[in-house]
């Protein structure tokens, strides 16, 4: 492999042996656990919420998606939830925390720019695409689903 | 029980999050996106709402359950207010959501410094 000159032809392949192989079974391992946790723990809270403060098995959900928030942003700003991420992949991106992570982490990347042009304009950066997708895919299958019970 | 549940099926969302990263070379906001729409159309087959009743916070915490909301509103307030409603209703479930991520999201980028 030495022998030949590196040319784009060879460069993928002469590449690929010093490239870390990711590790698909683990990985998802990882990944399962660590979602799996910060479910079981939301559980718990909305467990908590029922039982304590008068909520139901329907509305429990928002204080604790809000609970979740309130602790994944401020991992985030402890530096704690990016070391999860990098261990859990994800594992800490899919769960509702890891939404939040997206938003803190970057208002805070860009807070050197100012509160207005920095914090303020990015905190959607990385979170808008999951509203703007959410909101278009549900607004077209409010409209089908709506026509539907019409018909019907 | 319902805590084993809500272990298998937010780890089982999260393993199918992790191979579209590794295996389809997706970026994680890709995978965030497609996994809000894969919410609403479960949501539109009437699918998430068995899923919530059976596993809970599984069910409810992972990104998916923000597509379900959004849908879920949206038709409930269609219900009563025609194609209005659909755009009167959408955030009426996923607000306390939004607002704590906004609310939060800034709170903690003023007080806190960059790490890293």
């Amino acid at each position: 492999m030495d022998k030949q000159p590196l040319n784009e032809q060879n460069f993928e392949n002469a590449v690929k042996s010093y490239q870390p192989k990711p590790s698909y079974v683990m990985n998802c391992i990882k990944a399962f656990i660590v979602g799996g946790l910060i479910c079981v723990f939301g559980e718990l809270l909305s467990q908590m919420y029922i039982h304590w403060f008068d909520y139901n098995e329907e509305n429990a959900m928002n204080p604790t998606v809000a609970t979740l928030i309130l602790l994944a942003a401020l991992a985030t700003g402890f530096g704690v939830y990016d070391k999860l991420g990098q261990f859990a992949g994800a594992g800490s991106a899919v769960p509702v925390t890891g939404f939040a992570n997206s938003i803190t982490s970057a208002a805070l990347e860009h807070k050197s720019e100012g509160l207005v042009l920095g914090v303020a304009t990015n905190l959607f950066k990385l979170a808008g695409s999951v509203i703007v997708f959410g909101v278009v895919a549900a607004y077209v299958l409010g409209i089908f689903r709506y026509l539907w019970s019409l018909i019907f | 029980m319902t805590f084993l549940w809500a272990f298998i099926v937010g780890g089982g969302i999260c393993v199918i999050g992790q191979i579209l990263l590794d295996v389809f070379k997706l970026t994680p906001a890709h995978v965030m996106s497609s996994f809000v729409v894969a919410g609403a159309v479960l949501d539109a087959f009437d699918i998430y709402d068995k899923l919530i009743e059976f596993a809970g916070a599984g069910a409810t915490v992972p990104i998916t359950s923000f597509g379900h909301s959004l849908l879920h509103g949206a038709m409930e307030q269609s219900e009563k207010h025609g194609f209005i409603g659909i755009a009167v209703g959408i955030f009426e479930l996923t607000s306390a959501g939004i607002a704590s991520a906004i609310l939060f999201g800034f709170i903690v980028a003023v007080f806190f410094k960059p790490k890293g």
